[in-house]
């Protein structure tokens, strides 16, 4: 089972046994991980589920597509290079996920 | 002062919400991360564990997505947080309490019982509303509102053409998903424009012909008379001008009604929907109300009704505050979105009361056009259709009180998130 390493603001870190092929936002909100929002469901509508990607996880994920790739300029949040929408972090089996949630999402 | 029944701190005794979708889901979370730890119920008349309903009319319906990924939250998660789940349960009756409700349940097992509670919350929801024209009552002529209906719409798919009753958001999103399964579909839309309350005649027009090119058969301006049955199925759908549209199944997406029965019980005001204040408090001043049920005294002369997954969260958020005895937070921007096939559309704002409209366009990216509405020339809305990112930064924008004058966007060339960084910056 892929697990996910949710870290807030705060350095307060929680850790979730997800399933593959789940993705990053889905898998917080079905736990009620705060400050990850995803309202649309994950139709990449809303950019509400922003989060930063660690440096060594990122070789799992092809880079963000032109839509993802525009609407994390807007994001409440300012975008670094490890930034992404968790919507569209898919996860797969033997893959351990850390992510860190920035402080705003709105 | 501890008025209404309320603990020593202030804070109720108990909390029972009356619905189990979005928003009451929402408001749990929101209490408990606020650290109410006093006993909190969600009673809600289906048996299925909370769950999106957006998906249903797209993803759900292709069949890409299973029970487990439409539910909102885990079952573990209400254990966890200790919020009582009386799923598959009806309020029959409601009635005050001394400072509280009593409320009189009956479960689908038949299993009956009074429940007493402090402070309760109307998170009833809307229903579907029905067509009354002869022959809307056979079985094969659906409305989609809840699971159970998407799954008897999923049942029909390969049964023939689908006739879909008014050019709104649920009608045109199946439209452009049973197109993608390849059924003959039409849509009957008795306006002039497709989805007449949620978007402008200009956004309407470009997404009409969208549709026309996915394959969907629209026609406006028609009023179904009659649900034509051939023995005892469905044959097709007929016009006032006596046109009859050949389909298998009917869907009626014509708006949803809110459910307003309990606030009637307890003599709360409605005025098509529950009204609620600013603190998402109803006429007693005491019981509350969130999500589509409601409609919100703004302060100007027109109440509103918003029907969206935002509102029911917002509402939440501004309720669960209400409750803890805190300040209510900011109401943001409100904002809406509609996938159609792979058309996507995003609406930040409500467009009422505009006075001017510029549309931007991108001759390189046919699929895209985003509608600017002005009013005394400060941005108050905007449509987007197949511009994410250019929707994210209006909203953004909006939400953090900047009102750019048209002159800003007067350059088309010039990126929306380029035009709106002073207020990320600011």
């Amino acid at each position: 089972m892929p697990k996910v390493f949710y870290v807030q603001p705060d350095g307060t870190e929680r850790v979730i046994d997800g399933v593959a092929g789940d993705s990053v936002m889905s898998t917080a909100v079905r736990n009620g991980v705060a400050g990850i929002v995803g309202q649309c469901g994950g139709s990449l509508s809303c950019a509400t589920c922003h989060v930063y990607l660690a440096a060594e996880d990122q070789q799992h994920f092809d880079a963000p597509s032109e839509d993802e790739d525009d609407m994390l300029d807007c994001t409440a949040s300012d975008r670094e290079d490890s930034s992404r929408l968790s919507c569209q972090l898919i996860l797969s089996e033997g893959v351990d996920l850390h992510v860190t949630i920035p402080d705003e999402q709105a | 002062m501890t008025g209404h029944g309320e603990g020593a701190d202030g804070l109720p005794r108990s909390v029972v919400v009356v619905g189990a979708s979005h928003a009451a889901v929402q408001l749990a979370d929101r209490l408990r991360l606020g650290g109410y730890t006093e006993p909190l119920t969600l009673i809600g008349d289906e048996t299925h564990p909370p769950y999106h309903r957006p998906p249903l009319s797209k993803a759900w319906l292709k069949g890409e997505s299973t029970p487990d990924q439409l539910v909102l939250r885990a079952a573990e998660h209400y254990s966890d947080n200790e919020i009582e789940m009386l799923l598959g349960t009806t309020v029959q009756r409601v009635e005050r309490d001394g400072d509280g409700v009593a409320l009189h349940l009956q479960r689908s097992d038949g299993f009956v019982e009074t429940r007493t509670f402090d402070r309760l919350v109307l998170a009833t929801g809307a229903r579907a509303r029905r067509s009354d024209i002869p022959g809307s009552d056979h079985p094969d002529v659906l409305v989609l509102r809840e699971l159970d209906h998407a799954q008897r719409l999923a049942d029909r798919v390969a049964a023939g053409p689908v006739v879909v009753i008014g050019g709104g958001f649920v009608g045109l999103e199946v439209a452009a998903t049973l197109r993608g399964l390849d059924v003959a579909v039409t849509v009957v839309e008795a306006g002039r424009q497709l989805m007449g309350r949620a978007v402008g005649p200009g956004t309407a027009e470009f997404l009409l012909a969208a549709h026309r090119e996915m394959g969907v058969d629209v026609i406006l301006d028609a009023k179904p008379v009659e649900i034509a049955l051939d023995g005892d199925r469905v044959r097709a759908v007929r016009l006032d001008d006596g046109r009859e549209i050949a389909a298998a199944t009917v869907l009626v997406g014509i708006g949803a009604e809110p459910r307003t029965e309990l606030a009637e019980q307890l003599g709360l005001a409605c005025d098509r929907g529950i009204v609620v204040d600013e603190r998402c408090a109803t006429s007693d001043g005491h019981i509350l109300a969130i999500g589509d049920c409601t409609v919100q005294e703004t302060g100007g002369a027109a109440r509103v009704r918003l029907e969206s997954v935002d509102n029911a969260c917002t509402q939440a958020d501004t309720a669960a505050a209400t409750l803890l005895g805190r300040e209510v937070p900011a109401r943001p921007v409100p904002w809406f979105w509609s996938d159609q096939g792979s058309w996507k559309i995003q609406i930040a704002g409500r467009i009422d009361g505009h006075t001017e409209v510029v549309v931007r366009t991108d001759p390189s990216k046919p699929r895209r056009r985003v509608t600017l509405y002005f009013e005394d020339d400060q941005l108050l809305a905007a449509e987007c259709v197949n511009a994410p990112a250019d929707f994210v930064a209006l909203r953004s924008a909006l939400a953090r009180g900047y009102r750019p004058s048209r002159e800003l966007f007067a350059d088309e060339t010039v990126p929306l998130k380029k035009l709106l960084s002073a207020v990320r910056s600011a």
